[in-house]
């Protein structure tokens, strides 16, 4: 099976969210990458365990620059065979998935797996755009994948319950919580990231559909008003006449 | 110039696809709706009401297959000279919209909370960061896409029903075969809701959920929880709010033994009125709530269940 495992950065998630330039770039000051958690736990470690189970090759590919070579060797480290980095700092999920696709046509996998969503943009677009580019089937919000030779069989989140489907290779899926479990990488595994191959290639069109053109930040709360724990009536009646939301 | 809806009708119509429907008439162009699958065409009719002029129905294309929607609506698109589609930022939206984004070479919003602005570009306000801030998605290209976030209008209905016809939508050869569907049943699902009640670790064992479960029926509310909670097994995957589960917004969220980590609070903060109940006078979730109750659950939340009910009894 030749996997190809999407993984995007993405702030830690504890970072301070602040804008520059008169709120129209994020303020990265301070700010620590990780690799974006559904791509790390769940693509990632789902691609590593089929291919452990029935062999076969792990590449990782993120649009990025050098910076976030950081976080592919974090990718490598747990396990992933090989990387490629598209050098360009991306602002536009269509430019990042239109670069993606061109490398995977070219290369053709049998899988192409994403994360979710990433937990900075949370657009969820990236995978079904990828899937459209290639012509094929996308099963998103994967909360669980089998294969069986070509048949993959897998479980998404449908509205409040689960489907279970079956599509054949190729397919390009979005992996979601139950996919696997988080992997820490070990001594052996970090020091075999440092020396496994990274292919950086440019960019190959610089079409884009969208930007973000400026930021803002939620009011600040007012004080939060406390309400005696013998007094549920009140609480309802604050709930009903002052918030008017029951 | 028209705008299409795309509608999920597999299980009847949400208000989700009211306020989708609301939504594109809002933005005054004539509003068709497209969906597919076998839904009564009198209950279709009933999106006339909040502004569609008409609705399309592909009978023949797979409601659960993302690449047959997206040509349908695609066939839609053209056959109605429409240049905007609008969803209903659902789970098949975020399948077929991104799809849709492709074939129209259309920019798409993903998880609209507002109405288009058209000065300087077209632009709408998403979430970020889950929940943090709010961004401004301007859309560079000819053709647009917007996934409205669920609850982020109100429906409104300024019509009557409207005609609905069938329409073939050359969805072509499905390669996605469901083998099963399983749908918990009886509950609301978390992102449409407006009521919710949540509940972490304080609440010590799956076995005393029975009052947080009884405080969502008498509100009408649905339930989640943190994601300590869902990952020791307490709650089901699809309950765990936050950074790395659902987002949500609704119109009252009442947190019960939560702490309010950054995390949490991420894929929450969207409430418009925020309640928390914590033994801990320093717990951070009083920091980001309206209201506030220092105390153990065990004993405030059947009173507040008591109290709901006396509101409910009055109120009929
Ligand atoms: C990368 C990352 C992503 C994460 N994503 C998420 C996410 O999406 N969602 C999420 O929820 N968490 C997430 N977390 C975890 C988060 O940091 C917290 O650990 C978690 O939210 C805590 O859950 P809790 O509040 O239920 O439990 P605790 O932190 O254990 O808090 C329990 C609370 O209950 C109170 N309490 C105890 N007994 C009672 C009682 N009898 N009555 C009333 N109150 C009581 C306590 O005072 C305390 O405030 C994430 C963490 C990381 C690192």
């Amino acid at each position: 099976m030749k996997i190809l495992v999407c993984i995007s950065k993405a702030p830690d998630t504890t970072s301070k969210i602040a804008f520059t330039e008169n709120n129209t770039k994020f303020d990265e000051n301070g700010v620590q990458y990780i690799v974006n958690p559904y791509d790390e736990w769940y693509a990632l470690v789902r691609a590593l365990e089929i291919k452990e189970t029935i062999g076969g090759n792990v590449t990782i590919i993120t649009v990025g620059n050098t910076a976030d070579e950081a976080i592919i060797r974090k990718a490598l480290a747990i396990g992933a065979d090989d990387a490629v980095r598209i050098d360009a700092e991306p602002n536009d999920a269509y430019f990042t998935a239109s670069q993606i696709a061109k490398y995977a046509k070219e290369n053709s996998f049998d899988i192409v797996l994403t994360g979710k969503e990433t937990i900075n943009y949370n657009g969820s677009q990236v995978g079904g755009m990828i899937a459209e580019e290639l012509d094929l089937p996308f099963i998103s919000l994967a909360t669980k994948l089998d294969l069986n030779g070509t048949t993959a069989t897998l479980e998404r989140e449908i509205v409040g319950g689960v489907q279970v489907v079956e599509v054949s290779t190729p397919f390009v899926a979005s992996c979601a919580k139950g996919m696997a479990e988080q992997r820490i990488p070990n001594m052996r595994g970090i020091m075999a990231a440092r020396t496994k191959p990274l292919t950086v290639i440019p960019v190959s069109s610089n079409e884009e559909f969208t930007s973000y053109t400026s930021y803002t930040m939620p009011d600040a709360k007012s004080a939060c008003k406390m309400i005696n724990p013998e007094n549920m009536d009140e609480l309802v009646a604050l709930l009903h006449n002052e918030a008017k939301v029951i | 110039m028209s705008t299409i809806v795309y509608i999920s009708s597999n299980n009847g119509l949400g208000k989700s696809a009211f306020e989708a429907v609301t939504y594109a008439k809002k933005m005054g162009e004539d509003v068709i709706a497209v969906t597919v699958g076998n839904a009564d065409s009198n209950v279709l009719a009933e999106l006339g009401q909040y502004g569609a002029t008409k609705v399309l129905v592909d009978r023949n294309a797979n409601s659960d297959d993302d690449q047959q929607i997206t040509k349908v609506i695609a066939s839609a698109v053209s056959s109605t000279s429409a240049n905007k589609v609008v969803f209903s930022h659902d789970l098949i939206a975020k399948a077929v919209a991104p799809r849709l984004s492709v074939r129209l070479k259309a920019g798409l919003v993903a998880g609209a909370i507002s109405l288009p602005s058209t000065d300087g570009g077209f632009s709408c306000k998403v979430n970020v960061f889950s929940g943090k801030a709010f961004g401004n998605v301007t859309v560079k290209t000819e053709n647009k896409i917007i996934s409205l976030l669920p609850n982020s209008i109100q429906p409104e209905i300024t019509g009557a029903n409207c005609s609905v016809e069938d329409f073939n939508g050359n969805a072509g050869d499905s390669k996605v075969k469901v083998l099963s569907t399983k749908k918990p049943e009886g509950e609301i699902s978390l992102p449409e809701a407006e009521l919710v009640v949540s509940a972490g670790r304080g609440l010590k064992g799956p076995e005393n959920w029975g009052m947080i479960e009884d405080l969502a029926k008498e509100l009408g509310a649905a339930t989640a929880c943190s994601r300590p909670v869902a990952d020791i097994g307490w709650r089901p995957h699809h309950e765990h709010v936050g950074q790395t589960g659902v987002a949500i917004r609704p119109n009252l969220y009442i947190a019960v033994g939560i702490s309010g980590a950054i995390q949490h609070l991420a894929g929450v903060n969207g409430s418009k009125v925020i309640v928390a109940i914590n033994t801990d006078a320093e717990a951070p979730f009083f920091k980001a709530a309206d209201y506030g109750v220092i105390g153990d659950a065990f004993d405030v939340v059947p009173k507040l269940v008591e109290a709901v009910k006396k509101f409910n009894a009055s109120n009929n």
